[in-house]
């Protein structure tokens, strides 16, 4: 008969060799740097134009993000339709986001249909007109959709969390509103679009099975744009937005069920000697399922469905926070227990398997998250994007398969105390 | 092309072999043949409340996670109205750890009350989470009771109420598991670097022991042929008024699936869909607007999902829905637009298809339709629709008796 009571052997992951597929890097005329990963089965690719104009270099609220919303709204020659209507045709999907530092237009295709496609994303890129009409129902749409998520506790907490943190001025830290979107005007975009666009700095990312042409395609529809002039960084130093320690009690449903609560303090970025390390020890405290925090304060108490803590990890300085919605009448109760597992991390140490279950997880998630292309070059423009090196990955599983037990609480020490974190609950 | 092996045990256990020898991670997705269709109305949310205590502890284990965690593997689970899903990775060195895992949870639960305790209250969060706390929350509970009347989709996955949960109790949890959690009700998909023998020799070993327990023999009520339109009015705390336009249509395996599935795709999916182009860029009635169908099992909806422009009247959106659907279902489409939709679900089904879990989750999904070779015919399917087929299926089914109409409106509007 089978022994079930025992569990079959392992091998570590942290006996794992994980490697870390590298880059090709080519250059276009113009300057403009290409980043690609040739990888993969399927005939897909994907392709993003990074720019340097996130929300950091406007000057007015949501010009960056709004002016990056529009950028496939219409061209001198083509309505916001015709643009769709192309791309779709070729079932592929043309993405915009827009960051704090970088702003992007992402495009998901097969990869035969590549030669349709980039004509009309320098045309975007290039041409683009913002019409009123199209900026009119961007502002209408957009502020209907923030009166709804407005009534959402949790959709509050996280902007006036980041505002706590990072102050109501920065870009990390400042949000939407509607008086900020009626100000939006077409000259506003339309210059911003000129300088950080059209004139702007650029590089490319792509992945998946690359055809044989795709450079000289690239080479072709992006190589002689009158990119990468490099932007003017503004000066966004970080100053205290708010006297520590901070507690705020925020209402938005007086029949709210449940208590949005977030607790963060200031982290710096990741070139801090200590960054590779807390991400360790933010797992073990809230950063996987099996972590302290899940299993003192859903698994065993039940007080919520999910409890996580991350490093919000951005360019110029960080946040670590600790998230969770909880039954109204246990708000109180759950925040206790996140210092309660602070203090335990600060006075005891981790035991091996607890530490050995913590690396193996760690780097088994590692490991699984570089399936494919599009999740290789994804961290690849994580680590270029962030200016870390191109030893980064290897470092990180270095210091995850060193730490020990006792730096672990030298860190708890040094950053988990429930007076460093400030404290928001919104019902 | 995606190429499987498939061999049954004496048990009934049904096993999928997927080779794919690129990555160092192997899948192990188990998926039983029980979703919320098969509650006792009394007693709803039940097959998702189980799902939770899955990781209770089973028998021989006590901890489901960290044994998982431990052979750094990663796990996670869901429950619809149709069926309930556990999947997992893991290196594949560690293969072995899973089947460990897996057939033990299938042999026995531990049945602690500790667990259900618990678990009860995690689900009464995550429902408050979801359909309380949130603008809108309750609008699939009341548009589903809307539009079935006798067949059990008409309750939410998550449950009727939050009694119904909270009432669960530890003999309900014992007959639900030595119902539907068996060899016979089960599937399971090993995808990765493996070999065929191999996962025979791990099946047989782990599996093969597990009795075979009582085939399930789903007799559901089904919804009868609907004969007027309906029309329900809610209204509550919200600052949009919205609506929800839903209609009957076949299920997964009827003929017409796939033509409901373009149909939806260029009524209202994306940029250039016809709704979203009309409604909310040229009228400007609806700040979004969507149209898509449940992918459900048995006979599903096609629904009409948007929020109306602050200041439009419902009368005013509803008659601009309707005048989209009857320009539908009297010019048809074009040629061109009919081959755009199917080059989207191409290019659909190659992105998905990049997933090793994604194709693991597939396979045992056709597999429980009744034949994983149906993973490698579905673009065919899709090509073969004609316009003229398109048109005929969309007069079938998007008409005004076979309507289902909510107005969820803000109040003090």
């Amino acid at each position: 008969m089978v022994d079930r009571k025992t569990a079959p052997s392992i091998k570590n992951a942290v006996d794992f060799n994980i490697q870390l597929q590298p880059y090709q890097k080519f250059t276009l005329k113009n300057g403009i740097n290409v980043y690609v990963i040739d990888a993969g089965v399927e005939e897909v690719i994907q392709l993003e134009w990074i720019f340097m104009a996130g929300n950091r270099y406007e000057t007015k609220n949501l010009v960056a993000a709004a002016t990056n919303h529009l950028l496939k709204n219409g061209t001198q020659q083509y309505s916001a339709f015709d643009i769709n209507e192309h791309f779709e045709f070729y079932g592929s999907f043309l993405n915009r986001a827009c960051y704090n530092e970088t702003a992007s237009l992402s495009l998901h295709s097969m990869s035969k249909h590549l030669d349709h496609l980039l004509p009309m994303v320098a045309e975007v890129l290039t041409n683009a007109t913002f019409p009123q009409s199209e900026l009119d129902i961007f502002v209408q749409n957009s502020k209907q959709r923030l009166s709804v998520n407005l009534q959402k506790s949790d959709f509050v907490a996280s902007r006036e969390i980041e505002k706590i943190i990072y102050g109501a001025d920065h870009p990390y830290g400042k949000y939407s509103s509607a008086e900020a979107y009626d100000a939006l005007t077409v000259n506003d975009l339309k210059a911003y679009y000129e300088q950080y666009y059209k004139n702007g700095d650029c590089m490319i990312f792509m992945a998946g099975k690359v055809p044989a042409n795709a450079l000289d395609l690239l080479e072709k529809y992006f190589g002689s744009l009158t990119l990468t002039n490099p932007v003017i960084v503004v000066n966004d130093e970080y100053t205290e937005p708010a006297q520590k320690p901070y507690e705020e009690d925020i209402a938005v449903d007086k029949d709210g069920v449940q208590a949005s609560i977030r607790l963060a303090q200031n982290f710096p970025n990741r070139l801090h000697p200590d960054f590779k390390e807390v991400q360790v020890l933010n797992t073990l405290l809230g950063g996987y399922f099996g972590s302290r925090l899940m299993s003192n304060i859903r698994e065993e108490k039940g007080y919520t469905y999910g409890i996580h803590s991350y490093i919000q990890a951005r360019k110029t300085q960080s946040a670590w926070m600790i998230s969770t919605e909880a039954g109204r009448d246990v708000a109180a109760a759950t925040i206790q227990e996140v210092y309660n597992e602070m203090a335990i991390l600060r006075n005891e140490l981790v035991d091996d398997e607890e530490l050995m279950l913590v690396k193996n997880y760690i780097l088994g998630s590692l490991l699984g998250d570089l399936e494919g292309p599009f999740q290789i070059i994804n961290r690849w423009k994580s680590y270029i994007l962030n200016g870390v090196g191109n030893d980064y990955f290897y470092e990180s599983i270095k210091t995850i398969k060193e730490i020990t037990p006792q730096r672990l609480q030298e860190l708890a020490f040094k950053y988990l105390w429930p007076e460093k974190f400030y404290k928001l609950v919104v019902v | 092309m995606i190429t499987f092996d498939r061999f049954v045990l004496d048990n009934g256990l049904k096993v999928l072999v997927h080779k794919d020898a690129a990555t160092p991670m192997a899948v192990v997705n188990v998926m039983y043949n029980v979703g919320a269709r098969d509650e006792n109305p009394e007693q709803t949310g039940f097959a998702h409340l189980f799902e939770h205590l899955m990781f209770g502890g089973s028998i021989n284990i006590e901890s489901y996670d960290e044994p998982l965690q431990m052979a750094g593997g990663e796990n996670n689970a869901y429950t619809t109205n149709d069926l309930t899903n556990y999947y997992l990775q893991l290196p594949v060195e560690n293969l072995e750890t899973a089947f460990w895992l897996e057939s033990d949870r299938m042999l026995s639960l531990a049945f602690s009350p500790q667990s259900l305790e618990v678990q009860r209250k995690v689900v009464c969060e995550e429902f408050k989470e979801h359909y309380i706390n949130k603008p809108y929350g309750d609008a699939w509970h009341n548009f589903r009771h809307l539009c079935y009347k006798q067949h059990p989709y008409q309750w939410m996955t998550i449950g009727e109420k939050l009694q119904h949960i909270e009432d669960a109790r530890l003999e309900d949890v014992k007959s639900f598991f030595n119902k539907h959690y068996t060899p016979c009700n089960a599937i399971l998909v090993v995808a990765g670097n493996v070999e065929t023998e191999q996962i025979k020799e791990l099946a047989e070993k782990w599996f093969g022991p597990i009795p075979s327990g009582e085939e399930y023999l789903r007799n559901l009520p089904q919804e009868a042929e609907q004969a007027e339109a309906r029309v329900q009015t809610i209204t509550a705390n919200v600052p949009l008024d919205a609506f929800y336009l839903g209609f009957h249509m076949g299920g997964r395996l009827s003929d017409e699936y796939y033509t409901v599935d373009l149909i939806t795709e260029i009524m209202g999916n994306g940029g250039s869909s016809r709704l979203f182009q009309k409604l909310v860029k040229e009228d400007k009635l609806f700040s979004n607007i969507s149209c898509y169908h449940m992918g459900s099992i048995e006979p599903g909806l096609i629904v009409i999902e948007g929020r109306l422009i602050k200041g439009i009247t419902m009368q005013t959106a509803e008659k601009a829905v309707w005048e989209q659907i009857d320009t539908l279902v009297q010019n048809g489409v074009t040629e061109a637009e009919l081959q755009k939709a199917k080059n989207k679900s191409e290019s659909v089904i190659a992105f998905e298809d990049m997933s090793l879990m994604n194709r693991a989750n597939s396979l045992a999904f056709y597999e429980l339709l009744g034949d994983a070779t149906l993973i490698n015919k579905e673009l065919d399917r899709y090509n073969a629709v004609t316009t003229a087929q398109l048109q005929a299926t969309a007069a079938k089914i998007l008409n005004r008796k076979n309507s289902n109409t909510l107005y969820y409106l803000a109040q003090n509007n």
